[in-house]
């Protein structure tokens, strides 16, 4: 993407698009990616509730997954989960696992 | 046009801090916050007395600290508001963080700094320090000299501020005491002059335009950051231009017309002194004295600090045989005043070698009077004269050694 020059961005550090986080991928700060086991999950929503983020998928009232967009990998999810159903796991292992 | 208003206008005794309050109420301001601080304070009791009395429809905030003020101030401008504040010495200190978000934000605030030196050792009296200080944060900084300055230079301040190619907040100061504790002539314009000059504030984004909502105040990363500071670099630089439209502009509806530079019997001047508001009232009487006695004296007033007027003052200057730039602020460990350097960096800049000298002066409210700076144009004579300085270079005018 090319980046605007001073004389195109807007005066005083607005920006006119409003809800313009979910621009910003937060996910790449993320050290450590939580995984969900759906055989364990009671989609419960404690962790959609404590979310920092709004990283947690929800469709339907279940829980379908994690924003790893925007997941910064926190580990509150994992902590708050009562059944032990979220796992934090290495990203750098996560993605070798991925690249295989 | 000038003549007929001129005739209009009331000609009132009033302190300086009272002529900042006279023109804040002929401009009637959205909102005002600011904490009372010697020797503003007659500022915020005036002030919230008009606005008790009803006699303005601002909405004061009597905040609890300096930097509170400024935060309200940021608030409020940022929803499109024209906002307010005045402030002092310690009090400009603990504002220090919000002054950059101010100018960051480009919020276009008028405030009004009733010169203080800052602590240690305590002192309640005027210098330049506080302002001089704050003279890198992106605010437009301009000094009054007396008290019809002080008048006039707060409501051209809203207007320099508010220009879409500044955008930007704005200090107007004048020394505490010397000049906000004395009573002074001020020609005072009637109310609709000023109303109609000033203008009603129209803000480039407003954050209660709730049906077009915006981001305010985002971070940005090494990716942005720099191109948004360099939008400050550029918008302050345009004040060099803007300020003398809006003075000429104030001169058709007062008489009274204003510049960046004010020079003082400068034409055929050789020995010339350099300096920044209320002491320049001394300086001319010195200037009138030695202009009897034959000396070619003159004096070069700076009005306007930031952005500094690098080019008034070389073209003003460049001819002049012997400088003393005098500064009424602590600075230290520079290579002299920030006036000073600032003014040896233009002329090298252009290529051109001047025989310029340094002095700090009056601080803590010292007293600096005609005499001295007679004996500052003796000086001067004799290096124009003779083209030599003796040093030192910078010097701190009668300090007892």
């Amino acid at each position: 993407m090319r980046l605007k020059n001073w004389k195109e961005l807007e005066t005083g550090v607005v920006i006119l698009e409003p809800g313009n986080s979910v621009l910003y991928r937060t996910g790449t700060w993320r050290t450590f990616r939580p995984t969900i086991d759906m055989e364990k999950c009671t989609h419960c929503m404690f962790c959609w509730l404590y979310c920092p983020d709004g990283s947690i998928l929800v469709k339907d009232s279940k829980v379908i997954g994690i924003d790893y967009e925007h997941c910064k990998g926190c580990g509150i999810c994992a902590y708050e989960c009562p059944k032990k159903a979220i796992t934090m796991i290495e990203e750098a292992e996560a993605r070798k696992e991925e690249a295989k | 046009m000038a003549e007929v208003i001129v005739r209009k206008a009331e000609l009132k005794a009033l302190e300086g801090d009272r002529a900042v309050t006279e023109a804040m109420r002929q401009i009637n301001p959205d909102v005002v916050a600011a904490y009372p601080v010697t020797p503003q304070t007659e500022i915020v009791m005036e002030f919230s007395q008009f606005v008790a009395e009803g006699l303005v429809d601002t909405e004061f905030i009597p905040v609890e600290s300096e930097f509170a003020a400024m935060s309200s101030c940021i608030g409020a401008s940022s929803a499109g508001a024209r906002a307010m504040s005045a402030t002092c010495g310690p009090g400009l200190e603990l504002m220090w963080e919000n002054l950059w978000v101010a100018s960051g934000l480009r919020c276009p605030i008028v405030m009004a700094v009733v010169n203080r030196s800052h602590a240690a050792p305590l002192n309640i009296l005027t210098d330049q320090t506080d302002m001089m200080g704050s003279r890198d944060t992106g605010w437009v900084q301009i000094y009054a000299e007396n008290h019809q300055e002080v008048y006039d230079n707060f409501i051209q301040a809203v207007r320099i501020a508010e220009h879409p190619d500044v955008l930007l907040p704005i200090m107007s100061g004048h020394a505490g005491f010397v000049l906000g504790h004395t009573l002074g002539r001020v020609e005072v314009l009637p109310d609709e002059v000023v109303r109609n000059f000033v203008g009603e504030y129209k803000p480039l984004y407003s954050l209660l335009d709730i049906d077009h909502p915006k981001t305010f105040g985002a971070y940005d990363h090494w990716d942005y950051f720099f191109e948004h500071r360099r939008q400050v670099f550029e918008a302050i630089n345009n004040a060099l231009r803007v300020i003398p439209e809006i003075g000429q502009e104030y001169g058709r509806i007062s008489g009274r017309y204003y510049g960046l530079v004010e020079p003082y019997r400068l034409d055929d001047a050789d020995a010339v002194i350099m300096i920044i508001g209320s002491g320049a009232g001394a300086c001319r009487e010195a200037v009138d004295e030695m202009r009897e006695k034959g000396t070619k004296a003159g004096m070069l007033k700076v009005r306007c600090f930031r952005p500094f007027p690098a080019e008034e003052v070389v073209k003003a200057l460049k001819d002049k045989k012997a400088v003393a730039v005098m500064d009424r602020c602590a600075c230290f460990g520079a290579e002299g005043s920030p006036l000073f350097t600032e003014t040896c960096a233009a002329f090298f800049n252009r290529g051109l070698r001047m025989k310029l000298i340094n002095y700090f002066y009056g601080l803590g409210g010292r007293d600096t009077v005609p005499s001295e700076f007679c004996d500052i144009l003796r000086e001067l004579s004799q290096i124009a004269e003779t083209g030599e300085i003796k040093p030192p270079l910078v010097r701190y005018l009668a300090v007892r050694e």
